[in-house]
């Protein structure tokens, strides 16, 4: 028996989410009074796990370089079978939500995604997860002598706990892919909505997409990503990558503020396992309201330049 | 070309989520099942590859004869023929390996599910059966064109795209962009009527295990009220958002 923790890497780094994927492992491995191991692909700076309590990472350093769903599943499957693990832990990333079930069924192991906390029940393992796109929780019993436990993005937290860290390198043979990479865009300088600690998002109270700059200005000194709702994506005034929501991209950010977006109960569940909501609205009646932390009833026009200019002055103090 | 589409039933998005015999089972009281969107997405793109490239659509779904209103309009919709395998979808694994073994059985080039569901949202389903059947899968798929038995699929990634090209048969976990929303069908009644002639046929199931087990459900805390600031006095907002909430 033993853990295996999943973490991914991007421009031969650890990606941002590694901390938290880590955290959640290594509590775990303690739980079950067992040892755990992290595996990584290309990620240079892989010693910096040991800033969250994990001693030892197997880096495999062959392969493709850029994430491949089927290769890593195949490495990571071999190296599971070859070293007794039990549990697999993993984000709930869009890349390892494409990896897992590969995974799951190669290991025929039960896999749950959207894990909130660490497991409440050991034998046998029941774990708390979000359904119903964030409408409820369930507790879910895995059933097999190996299992798969996805993280919730943003629902464990950091756990530093720096130890010493020893990094092997890793050759894994089977590490092949049955695609081929045509192309990739991304865009790069600017927050995603995976990533970013804070999301600004738009609505139809913005009128049109000539007025997105308020929705810009503020993300930027925010240092934010941008989203909207989806009748905003469906009217084509933002591409439908920046849509939050059920049928959306989902959101679980530390700060998620929504100007102009009245609270349809799709946008509601795509955002609301975010920390702290704050809702700017003209209407005293919309349901966002009831949702959020904090709110402002005011004139989106008004409030968001204001807001913005302020905000600036008090990031400017530092 | 022959296209299968897996389908989910799912409560509608706007049902109100409730459980019953002291919250071990979701209440289906007023609640109305629907077409799994991101299935329907797939299942749009499919009967635009009949339309447009000849293609023969199936559809498939693990589940009791109450999902059979679902299947009815999903030929309603277009496909040509319906399959149900009798079990009732006990987990993401299970049903995976029910649709695998009917794969195995069948011939498809391409195979098109949701890339989640919107009641569980596993997310797990098609990149298992993709892992089953040993054959390639891209999911959060917004973009696919077949030529020939050449697949190029385009993945939505944090922050862009991702362009990918396989041979068929593929798996495509799908979502809203491989078609927009104002492309869906709405079923007329000369579909509806056409429904009814459509062969549909019930599969004995492989009887896979689960592998994982929902024993409670439980409701979110109740939210505190909102705290309102007035327009006029931003400064207090962004002190509450400093000290409070601690997230500036």
């Amino acid at each position: 028996m033993s853990v295996l923790i999943i973490v991914e890497s991007e421009n031969n780094a650890l990606k941002r989410n590694a901390a938290e994927v880590a955290s959640y492992g290594v509590a775990l491995a303690a739980k079950l009074e067992t040892s755990c191991t992290a595996i990584a692909f290309h990620a240079a700076n892989a010693t910096e796990l040991g800033h969250y309590g994990v001693t030892k990472v197997a880096h495999v350093s062959n392969g493709p370089t850029h994430f491949d769903a089927h290769a890593y599943a195949s490495a990571i499957a071999a190296f599971a079978a070859a070293n007794n693990v039990s549990h697999l832990v993993v984000s709930s990333s869009a890349d390892a939500r494409f990896l897992a079930p590969l995974l799951a069924a190669k290991l025929n192991a039960g896999y749950v995604p959207n894990v909130v906390e660490l497991p409440e029940e050991m034998s046998p393992l029941t774990v708390k997860r979000t359904a119903f796109t964030n409408k409820a929780f369930v507790y879910t019993q895995l059933l097999t002598a190996c299992n798969i436990i996805g993280v919730g993005n943003n629902a464990f937290g950091v756990i530093d706990n720096t130890v010493d860290c020893v990094v092997d390198e890793i050759t894994a043979e089977n590490a092949i892919s049955n695609l081929e990479q045509v192309s990739i865009e991304k865009v790069t300088g600017k927050a995603t909505i995976a990533d970013a600690d804070v999301v600004v998002s738009g609505g139809r109270g913005l009128k049109g997409p000539e007025n997105w700059h308020l929705i810009e200005d503020l993300a930027e000194v925010l240092d934010a990503a941008t989203a909207c709702s989806k009748p905003v994506s469906d009217m084509g005034w933002r591409s439908h990558d920046e849509h939050v929501g059920q049928t959306g991209k989902p959101v679980s950010t530390n700060l998620y503020i929504a100007i102009g977006i009245s609270g349809a109960i799709q946008h509601l569940a795509g955002v609301n396992s975010s920390k702290v909501k704050v809702v700017i609205n003209s209407d005293p009646e919309a349901p966002f309201f009831k949702a959020a932390d904090y709110g402002v009833i005011g004139d989106a026009f008004e409030v968001v330049p204001k807001l913005t200019e302020k905000l600036k002055a008090f990031k400017a103090l530092g | 070309m022959n296209i299968l589409v897996c389908i989910s039933r799912v409560p509608d998005t706007t049902s109100k989520i409730d459980f019953i015999e002291d919250d071990t089972e979701f209440s289906i009281r007023d609640v109305q099942f629907v077409i799994n969107p991101n299935d329907e997405f797939g299942l749009t793109r499919a009967i635009w590859f009949k339309e447009k490239q000849g293609a023969q659509v199936h559809v498939v779904h693990v589940g009791t004869t109450k999902s059979d209103a679902t299947l009815r309009k999903c030929l309603a919709i277009g496909a040509d023929k319906a399959f149900r395998i009798d079990a009732p979808a006990l987990d993401g694994l299970a049903v995976a390996k029910e649709l695998a073994a009917f794969v195995k059985n069948n011939s498809y080039d391409l195979i098109i599910a949701g890339r989640e569901s919107i009641d569980y949202n596993g997310a797990m389903v098609p990149g298992m059966m993709a892992a089953l059947l040993d054959i390639p899968f891209v999911t959060n798929c917004v973009g696919l064109e077949i030529d020939g038995t050449t697949a190029i699929a385009e993945r939505e990634i944090d922050g862009g795209r991702e362009k990918l090209k396989g041979t068929l048969p593929i798996i495509i976990g799908s979502q809203k962009g491989l078609v927009e929303e104002s492309d869906l069908r709405i079923p007329n009644m000369r579909g509806i009527m056409q429904a009814r002639q459509k062969p549909f046929e019930v599969v004995p199931a492989q009887e896979a295990p689960a592998s994982t087990k929902d024993i409670k459900f439980e409701r979110p805390a109740p939210k505190a009220e909102v705290k309102l600031v007035p327009a006029d006095d931003l400064d207090q907002l962004i002190d509450l958002l400093h000290k409070e909430a601690n997230v500036l």
